[in-house]
């Protein structure tokens, strides 16, 4: 067990060479992309590391992979279903909003659209409370009346 | 010896807990006024003898006890002495005891300063801070005892985790503690007020400063180990939006929402439920905390002490916890009823708001980490959810947020006009649109970041200010100021806090979008440029550290000529451990900070050498200090001082005793 931890910690620890010289593109508009992609692309085998930050062979390779595809013309989706295709939906660090996953992200604008209606609700009935409270219609009659004396 | 006194005394302490959790609670239902007095002493009792354990466990590790289990598995008799007390805290069963020492300390500390509260209320309030301890110590003695002795003691032991060995981590769990534990005051409270069927703006005054305290010790926490993470980690991120520092993040966004909410019980006694669930909810997150922590359920790089069988303990400590009090809340709820009605355009809505965009924006995170366990668990998919995820769905809320801060902070109470209330700060939105513009104009690239980063940070402290402005009446420069020391604590505080909000905004977003980043091989001798910088590497030596090996670079960083900075980055391995660090060279400045990482020796002879130029980097920690800062300032307002101090004169002879 304290190995497992010490593992993960190894695999966490290692100096922060993601990305080395040697893998980087010559053309900077191509670079960026490729390092775009790799921040949302998690490493396979690491807890929880993008392959951009991850010191792992494996992602090492899916860097190379993804610097490959680039070259030879795919746009960024098409690289990205290339790794998906290969690795699953575990790799996407921002799963699609699509089937189950929608829920994901629709949870915080539902809850939030929720929680203002209650708000709201909330504030009426207490507003219509208030009225209530302060004066009923008998009240107000006989609070006239005096008033024109 | 020593540490056999130290377990004893644990083992005692969960036995007062029992009590403590018992008889009070009992007498308070039977209004027996001798039943209720045995809170005080026995809350005491239970924080001098887990501190009595502590005390023993820190013996044991600065002594490099080797026949206690716990000191071969994180200590090493090289290890600086700091470390050695760091150690203690350094590992999932010595946490817990620092854990229970702060719950018991918060118990106690409400006998000590709690002099004024009802009778009836304080013993339910220390029953329930007694029942969580009697939970936790449960749970320490049945499943992590950190007195576990070794039948055939080594002569040495493993050494602490290299990546802790670090001033600034030593320091970041008691501070995160201190902030998840103080909240089991807020939930004390609550659970009391739904038991009496009473909450009024007394409550919410008893309330607010353990809150409070416990939101400024969460706030220094998490920027302590942001800033760990910055400049240990080695690529100089802040924050990686992992489970673990979401388990401390989502605390911190409900009490803050919940301090806001206790400010309208306490001034207008209204909000009362609501505040109630959120004392609920913002303990119930910091069990969840430590569940994800130390279950092991979700995978995370901080993954510590990972075992199913703890994890259950600590899921069914949730359970009782949570279900209990919820469905009290349910129960007894309707009980608490609202007196201040407020308009729809008012103090109170804002407050609301604030407290809607807080508390959905902590569900967006909770769901956000453990999306990846229902996925698997109901649609047996696999999947993950990682920054790009939180940086688009967490962003927005907090944006909304920032927009009506400075609004909200000037409505007046019960019934505002938005027009009335824009006017003074009419000047901040131009200012602040202006800084957006400018930002816009002058940055290369098309990112949106940076100009909406800036235009807010502008706008929330521009707003902060004003309203300070506002409150020192009218007047020359020099009468309004003349009035700064009078000026309530509280208001200060507010002001402060605001202004670090807008402060931590800007430099996030400043940060993140203007970051210049440059990965390279250079040989000894050789030197390149790095945005207006030239960055030299001189040579790299081997040095010995006193419990490890270095690689160390020697790098000189020039501009245009002039040395700015020698800068020693390091590549070290703790052999006992069998594990490398990296220790980036960071030369701090106002208004960015140089960032060097040596790496591995290449095979044409140069090194591997990450830079990178990190703009407003220190602005983003310095933020959360002036919100801490808030806080603090806010904490030490009168109206509290004369709430708490009543029987200060007692509390400070109790202390001596």
């Amino acid at each position: 067990m304290m190995r497992a931890v010490l593992v993960a910690l190894l695999l966490l620890a290692s100096p922060a060479f993601a990305v080395q010289p040697d893998e980087i593109l010559n053309d900077p508009g191509l670079e960026a992309r490729a390092r775009a992609i790799s921040q949302n692309l998690r490493c396979p085998v690491c807890q929880g590391e993008d392959i951009d930050d991850s010191n792992a062979p494996i992602s090492r390779d899916l860097r190379l992979a993804v610097r490959e595809r680039l070259v030879a013309g795919d746009s960024d989706t098409q690289v990205i279903d290339y790794v998906v295709a290969r690795y699953g939906e575990f790799v996407l660090f921002s799963p699609r909003a699509e089937g189950s996953s929608l829920m994901l992200w629709l949870a915080g604008p539902l809850m939030l659209l929720a929680g203002a209606g209650i708000a709201l609700a909330m504030s009426r009935r207490r507003a219509v409370a208030a009225e209530a409270e302060t004066l009923s219609e008998a009240d107000k009659v006989r609070l006239a009346e005096l008033l024109t004396k | 010896m020593i540490i056999e006194f130290g377990h004893f005394t644990l083992v005692l302490a969960f036995m007062v807990a029992v009590v403590q959790s018992t008889l009070p609670l009992w007498g308070a239902y039977r209004r027996d006024a001798r039943l209720m007095a045995v809170a005080d002493p026995a809350a005491v009792v239970q924080f001098l003898l887990i501190a009595t354990s502590f005390v023993a466990l820190t013996y044991g590790f600065v002594t490099s006890d080797f026949s206690l289990k716990l000191v071969v598995e994180n200590s090493h008799t090289a290890k600086p002495l700091l470390y050695k007390f760091a150690g203690v805290w350094g590992n999932h069963e010595g946490s817990l005891l620092l854990w229970v020492l702060i719950l018991a300390a918060f118990g106690a500390c409400a006998v000590w300063f709690g002099g004024n509260l009802p009778s009836a209320l304080k013993a339910r309030v220390l029953a329930v801070q007694g029942s969580i301890g009697v939970a936790f110590m449960a749970f320490m003695l049945l499943t992590s005892n950190p007195f576990v002795r070794l039948e055939n003691p080594p002569m040495n032991g493993n050494d602490l985790n290299p990546l802790l060995q670090d001033p600034g981590l030593a320091f970041h769990p008691p501070f995160l503690y201190l902030g998840y534990v103080g909240l089991s005051m807020s939930f004390s409270f609550a659970i009391a007020a739904l038991l009496e069927g009473r909450v009024d703006a007394a409550w919410g005054r008893w309330v607010r400063p353990w809150t409070l305290a416990a939101w400024v010790f969460l706030t220094i926490g998490i920027a302590m180990g942001s800033w760990w993470a910055y400049y240990e980690l080695g690529w100089g991120g802040f924050w990686f939006w992992d489970p673990v520092e979401n388990a401390s993040f989502m605390p911190w966004l409900i009490s803050a929402a919940l301090l806001h909410s206790a400010i309208v019980v306490e001034k207008r006694e209204s909000l009362k439920a609501w505040t109630v669930l959120l004392a609920i909810l913002a303990f119930g997150f910091s069990l969840t905390g430590t569940f994800i922590v130390r279950s092991g359920v979700i995978t995370s790089v901080h993954a510590f002490a990972n075992d199913p069988e703890r994890g259950v303990f600590i899921l069914g400590i949730l359970g009782v916890f949570m279900g209990g009090a919820l469905t009290l809340f349910a129960l007894r709820a309707s009980v608490l009823e609202a007196k201040g009605v407020f308009a729809v355009v008012s103090r109170e809505t804002a407050l609301v708001a604030n407290n809607l965009l807080l508390a959905v924006s902590a569900f967006v995170v909770f769901i956000g980490t453990i999306w990846p366990l229902i996925a698997e668990l109901v649609f047996a998919r696999k999947l993950s959810v990682g920054p790009p995820f939180f940086d688009a769905a967490f962003t927005p809320f907090m944006v909304v947020l920032a927009i009506i801060l400075p609004v909200g902070a000037m409505l007046p109470w019960k019934r505002a006009e938005i027009r009335r209330a824009m006017r003074p700060l009419r000047g901040a939105l131009v200012l602040a649109l202006a800084v957006g513009l400018l930002v816009y104009a002058v940055q290369t690239g098309k990112s949106a970041l940076g100009p909406v980063g800036a235009a807010l940070g502008a706008w929330v402290v521009m707003g902060a200010l004003i309203d300070l402005w506002q409150r020192l009446g009218r007047g020359s420069v020099g009468d309004r100021f003349s009035r700064l020391p009078r000026l309530p604590r509280a208001d200060l505080g507010k002001v402060v806090a605001h202004s670090g909000m807008g402060v931590t905004i800007f430099a996030v977003a400043a940060m993140t979008a203007w970051v210049t980043e440059d990965i390279r091989t250079v040989k000894i001798g050789e030197s390149f440029a790095l945005g207006g910088y030239d960055v030299t590497l001189q040579a790299v030596n081997q040095v010995e550290g006193p419990n490890y090996l270095s690689t160390m670079a020697d790098m000189i960083v020039r501009k245009a000529g002039v040395v700015v900075a020698s800068l020693h980055p390091e590549k070290r391995m703790y052999p006992v451990a069998g594990m490398p660090t990296t220790e980036a060279a960071i030369d701090q400045g106002v208004f960015r900070d140089l960032y060097l990482v040596i790496g591995d020796a290449q095979d044409d002879g140069g090194y591997a050498v990450r830079s990178y130029i990190k703009p407003f980097a220190n602005w983003i920690w310095g933020g959360a200090l002036l919100m801490a800062l808030g806080g603090m300032l806010s904490l030490s307002d009168r109206r509290f001082r004369v709430a708490a101090g009543a029987r200060r004169s007692e509390a400070v002879a109790v202390a001596a005793e």
